[in-house]
């Protein structure tokens, strides 16, 4: 056989099985998570050959998206409500449901040395400008609201709120010091389960309600074995390991 | 009530930052015009391409490059803390300013346009009667370029109302400051209030086609004229 039938040959059986066992799959994935889900899908797709499209942004935006026929097949949203919705109205698969992460929020700044271990800063009210996330979209702004209610700074604090519009915007907001401090996710700030840079007070469990991260197949996705395969992944040592490292805990 | 306490004064503040950016854009950008108009410097054409450029970049990159000039360590912001005035972002006139670059061209394309559709002839009769330039400019160039500075005004307006990318990158989204009625129709979305959006959007429609309706039938009626 010539070389060039030969290359030819076996670029058609390399396509073939290509084609026969590699699938591809659209996740919406919630901003919180998208340093994470970047690990995770590269993982994902040596392991297994499928790749994945990865759409990151505002839960509520997905919600409204979905609803008109967007073709997401996973949602990792950022909260439990929006997942257990889209079952409610017949957008997601039922019991497909499931907590992939418990997000962690921390009051940082892009200084070193200016939040302290405490977070005493936030009563001191040296700084001009806090930085949440928006409490009526987002879960991270909601849990922020819930730690300046419960001490009883939320009068003080107010008129130095900035919103961003997800979370991922408020952090823009700290890391460009427009805003000299921020409640964000820990997840943005920690790689490898190191504070990569600034500083921050890493806030109590016990001072906001639980920040759940459900995923939930949706109607697109129903019956395929790629989707079923990183929905399972997602559960498995090597996806909890990094979902970890970034400083979720796990349900 | 209609619409809600946060909606009207979303509306307020929106028709109070874009009357502001268009007043001060025909200070500053009549200027602009009137030499763009009359150069044949070799720098008409990169000037006329930076006046040009916020049309053709994403809003959203425009926004997040004045996010970082403006901030602690960006020249503007160097500057306006230098000034003693502190920064800009998620201030109402850091949104002015934004939007004066965000809506520049806007305001200078159509001046510009009405001044070179003069000519000089009317320029150089204004000199033979010994008219000072100053005097000719206001007495002989504004009122025929009446009509440009009226498309001007109104589209700067306009664009400034629809504004939403820049404002969502600088404003931080803060009520009766930053929140414009643009980002409160998505602020509406994004909590799934849909009702309210519905309602805030369907004025934003019925304002904007007025205004464009008032544009167009009054160049039509003015072609008719002629």
């Amino acid at each position: 056989m010539n070389p060039i039938r030969y290359f030819a040959l076996t670029l058609a059986l390399l396509s073939a099985s290509v084609v026969a066992h590699a699938d591809e799959i659209q996740v919406a994935v919630a901003a919180n998570f998208t340093a994470p889900m970047k690990e995770i899908a590269a993982a994902f797709t040596k392991e297994t050959g499928h790749q994945i499209k990865a759409a990151y942004g505002a839960t509520g935006k997905f919600y409204a998206q979905i609803q008109n026929g967007a073709p997401f097949e996973i949602l990792l949203a950022a909260d439990a409500t929006t997942p257990a919705k889209l079952i409610k109205e017949g957008n997601a698969v039922a019991d497909s449901q499931f907590t992939y992460a418990l997000g962690k929020l921390v009051l940082w700044s892009a200084k070193a040395g200016f939040v302290d271990a405490a977070g005493k800063v936030l009563a001191t009210g040296d700084f001009q400008k806090v930085a949440i996330a928006n409490p009526k979209a987002a879960p991270y702004g909601a849990a922020a609201m819930a730690v300046l209610k419960q001490q009883g700074l939320l009068d003080a604090v107010q008129p130095k709120l900035v919103t961003g519009e997800n979370i991922a915007q408020t952090y823009q907001f700290v890391e460009t010091g427009n805003a000299e401090i921020g409640f964000i996710a820990l997840a943005q700030v920690q790689k490898d389960s190191k504070l990569t840079h600034g500083s921050m007070w890493l806030i109590p469990a016990q001072l906001y309600p639980p920040i759940l991260q459900d995923a939930v197949i949706l109607n697109a996705g129903k019956e395929k074995p790629a989707v079923a395969a990183l929905m399972t992944y997602l559960k498995g040592e090597t996806a909890q390991a990094i979902i970890h490292s970034f400083g979720y805990d796990l349900k | 009530m209609w619409l809600s306490n946060d909606d009207l004064q979303a509306i307020w503040l929106t028709l109070r930052l874009a009357g502001i950016v268009t007043a001060i854009l025909f200070v500053v950008g009549t200027p602009v015009a009137w030499w763009l108009a009359q150069t044949s410097s070799r720098w008409k054409g990169p000037i006329s391409a930076v006046v040009a450029l916020p049309l053709v970049l994403p809003p959203s990159v425009l926004g997040f490059y004045l996010l970082l000039a403006m901030g602690p360590s960006g020249w503007i912001g160097q500057f306006t803390q230098t000034l003693g005035i502190g920064l800009l972002p998620f201030t109402f006139w850091g949104l002015v300013i934004a939007s004066v670059f965000y809506s520049f061209p806007f305001m200078v394309q159509p001046v510009q346009n009405a001044f070179e559709t003069i000519g000089t002839r009317p320029l150089e009769v204004a000199a033979t009667l010994r008219a000072s330039p100053l005097d000719t400019f206001f007495t002989v160039v504004l009122p025929l370029a009446a009509p440009g500075f009226l498309t001007a005004g109104i589209l700067t307006f306009a664009h400034t109302v629809g504004e939403f990318g820049v404002v969502l990158m600088i404003g931080g989204n803060i009520p009766d400051l930053t929140r414009v009625v643009s980002v409160q129709i998505y602020d509406h979305v994004e909590a799934m209030e849909y009702a309210d959006a519905h309602r805030l959007s369907a004025v934003m429609v019925a304002f904007s086609f007025i205004v464009l309706l008032a544009l167009y039938g009054w160049q039509h009626r003015g072609r008719k004229e002629t």
